[in-house]
């Protein structure tokens, strides 16, 4: 067990340093940061003076030392673009895409598991075929399109939702919330549908195929066999085994939804990390965009590392086949 | 019916369900009609001269205010919506096809070395294709793109774009490639006739080009396919976000980000027709993907 959890914080800490590398690369040799933050008509010593204080003088694993001191003691930079300290800039954003991301996920979960246990159930039933033909359409629609569409019929045709910003937003400190105001949670409901078909689709097909597997097994047979009730038959016993995978998926999920968040923030501007991240690339803000890398980077490891250390507690055979 | 029915076509024989027929017809159309697009489309988008900015923003021909001469519109240029959308289709579709080539050769390439030589080789290749599958498309691909940005002076980006944006979509789609590849070739290596090339002295890269990779090829087309259409989808999502195509030389997702800029005036069609065509595109080749991955899969198909 405690080496199973040694190799997977081992390999964890070697994707992060990989990120982290690619990051400072990044930071050091796209574009020349002392051309970036000196006057424009700087003397060659003015340059060099510069260059010196900066540390871009001394050899390379040095710099990249400092910047690992640096990244972790929480100063990532300074924005090219905003002149404001990168974190500052990504601890503003983050309540937004954070809320935005909570609200698709428990869309797409509530819509996607009955969507699932219908197909599931009545593989055959119409209703099954027209979600599944409709799933199709999904996966083959961009989120953009659905985003526009939906501001086209709700926020132009019929005017009844606000299509773009967070509405009005409480501040809770260092949090700020929109779930508190009639104009914030409003202004959810479009980017929040829109953000949640992306997900909806891979639930609804994952439930649909665990439950298809779990209702031909044994004990669901011996269930049946016994003559216990239909519906606790499909909802106490299958839907229960068919949900732990789903559980995960979600999961692991959560940093995908959050950099994929950067479209749907774009479609209803919504001034998330997203947003700040690509505007960051369309002017070439290296620190914000380094900064983000590091920051979804590290979500992703922290997630992935959490759910293989899980299974590993909880299934042992994951235990003695990595061991 | 029996009578009535034709000599079957090659996919009868395959036994493809009509949709996918339908869909399969639906994607052959669209690609000849994005393909000739210099040919087909009633204007020429690329040639200045051919629009003015008093026809900016008329509305589709079958609309009250419509211009016959003007099929789907025009964009806010006066470009005819419909050209536009012709010249578009082929900017996305070569974009598309050419990141799944890259990504293809560069996956079956890097999964019949893993594959046969395994070991080190092996470890390091898998290692660096799980680090990349555990990251989203869009975020390698919004981070190659910003990196070659930073790289490339603003004048010659535009120019670039298209080479940008296949390899910011490839990077993320070998891994696949290479996955099923090197599964493949762990089983070809261990049979006989690998090891008689083996023994009678062959070189490596003749026995993994020669005689592994005509075996493993199967699953790469159908990959391929389905690859096609979510390449297609990320290059529109990228020149959506506005680190595509550039609006001079407009894919179907740039087109939809211009049209995008004018929903709220009520002008819907810049974005809604060069949308439809997107989702039409991606649905067709989507379908006839969908039943290639069911038809090859063995697993699926002893269960139906």
């Amino acid at each position: 067990m405690f080496k199973v959890l040694l190799s997977r914080l081992g390999q964890a800490a070697l994707v992060m340093l990989v990120v982290s590398a690619v990051s400072f690369v990044m930071f050091r040799y796209v574009g020349d940061p002392v051309a970036t933050m000196s006057r424009e008509n700087a003397s060659v010593e003015e340059k060099a003076e510069l260059r010196r204080s900066l540390g871009l003088d001394q050899p390379l694993v040095v710099q990249y030392g400092r910047f690992l001191t640096r990244t972790l003691s929480g100063d990532l930079g300074i924005s090219y673009r905003n002149q404001r300290p990168v974190t500052e800039l990504i601890a503003e954003r983050l309540p937004a895409t954070l809320e935005l991301v909570i609200v698709a996920t428990i869309l797409s979960l509530a819509l996607g598991i009955p969507l699932g246990v219908l197909c599931a159930l009545k593989p055959d039933g119409v209703a099954a075929r027209l979600v599944q033909a409709l799933s199709l359409v999904g996966i083959s629609t961009p989120t953009f399109v659905t985003g526009i569409v939906l501001i086209l019929v709700f926020a132009v045709s019929l005017g009844w939702l606000p299509s773009f910003g967070r509405g009005q937003v409480v501040d809770l400190g260092w949090w700020s919330t929109g779930f508190l105001t009639i104009s914030g949670l409003k202004s959810f409901i479009l980017p929040g549908i829109t953000l949640a078909l992306y997900q909806l689709t891979l639930i609804m097909r994952l439930v649909r195929a665990e439950m298809i597997d779990v209702l031909s097994s044994d004990y669901i047979r011996f269930a049946k066999a016994r003559g216990l009730p239909t519906r606790y038959i499909h909802f106490r016993l299958a839907l229960r085994n068919a949900l732990m995978p789903v559980i995960t998926v979600t999961g692991l999920q959560i940093g995908s939804l959050i950099a994929f968040a950067i479209v749907t923030e774009t479609v209803f501007q919504w001034p998330g990390m997203g947003l700040l991240f690509i505007q960051a690339v369309s002017f070439v803000d290296i620190p914000v965009m380094a900064a983000y890398l590091l920051f979804v980077g590290l979500l992703f490891v922290l997630i992935n590392t959490v759910v293989d250390i899980l299974y590993a507690v909880v299934d042992p055979r994951l235990r003695a086949r990595s061991a | 019916m029996k009578t009535l029915a034709p000599t079957p076509g090659l996919f009868m024989r395959l036994g493809a369900p009509p949709s996918a027929i339908v869909a399969g017809a639906l994607a052959l159309i669209l690609v000849a009609c994005a393909l000739l697009a210099s040919w087909i489309a009633p204007y020429d988008p690329t040639d200045l001269s051919s629009f003015e900015l008093i026809n900016a923003e008329l509305p589709p021909a079958f609309t009250a205010d419509g211009d016959p001469n003007f099929l789907l519109g025009t964009d806010n240029q006066g470009r005819d919506l419909l050209s536009a959308m012709l010249y578009g289709a082929r900017v996305s579709i070569a974009i598309g096809g050419g990141a799944v080539l890259l990504a293809a050769t560069l996956g079956v390439s890097l999964g019949l070395l893993a594959g046969y030589f395994g070991g080190k080789v092996d470890a390091l290749i898998m290692r660096i294709a799980d680090v990349i599958l555990s990251f989203p498309t869009i975020l390698l691909a919004l981070l190659v793109s910003g990196i070659a940005r930073a790289l490339i002076p603003g004048a010659a980006t535009a120019e670039w774009a298209p080479v940008i944006l296949i390899c910011a979509i490839a990077i993320h789609e070998w891994v696949q490639y290479a996955r099923t590849v090197r599964a493949a070739t762990m089983v070809e290596t261990a049979k006989d006739y690998v090891r008689a090339a083996k023994v009678i002295g062959l070189p490596p890269w003749r026995i993994m080009l020669r005689h592994i990779l005509p075996n493993v090829m199967s699953p790469v087309l159908v990959i391929s396919t389905i690859n096609l259409a979510a390449a297609v989808l990320t290059e529109a999502t990228l020149s959506f976000l506005g680190v595509g195509m550039p609006p001079t030389y407009p894919s179907l997702g740039t087109l939809i980000r211009i049209g995008n800029e004018f929903v709220f005036s009520g002008i819907w069609w810049i974005a809604l027709f060069p949308a439809l065509a997107l989702v039409i595109l991606v649905l067709a080749v989507n379908i006839v993907g969908d039943w290639l991955r069911d038809r090859f899969n063995p697993k699926l198909r002893v269960k139906r």
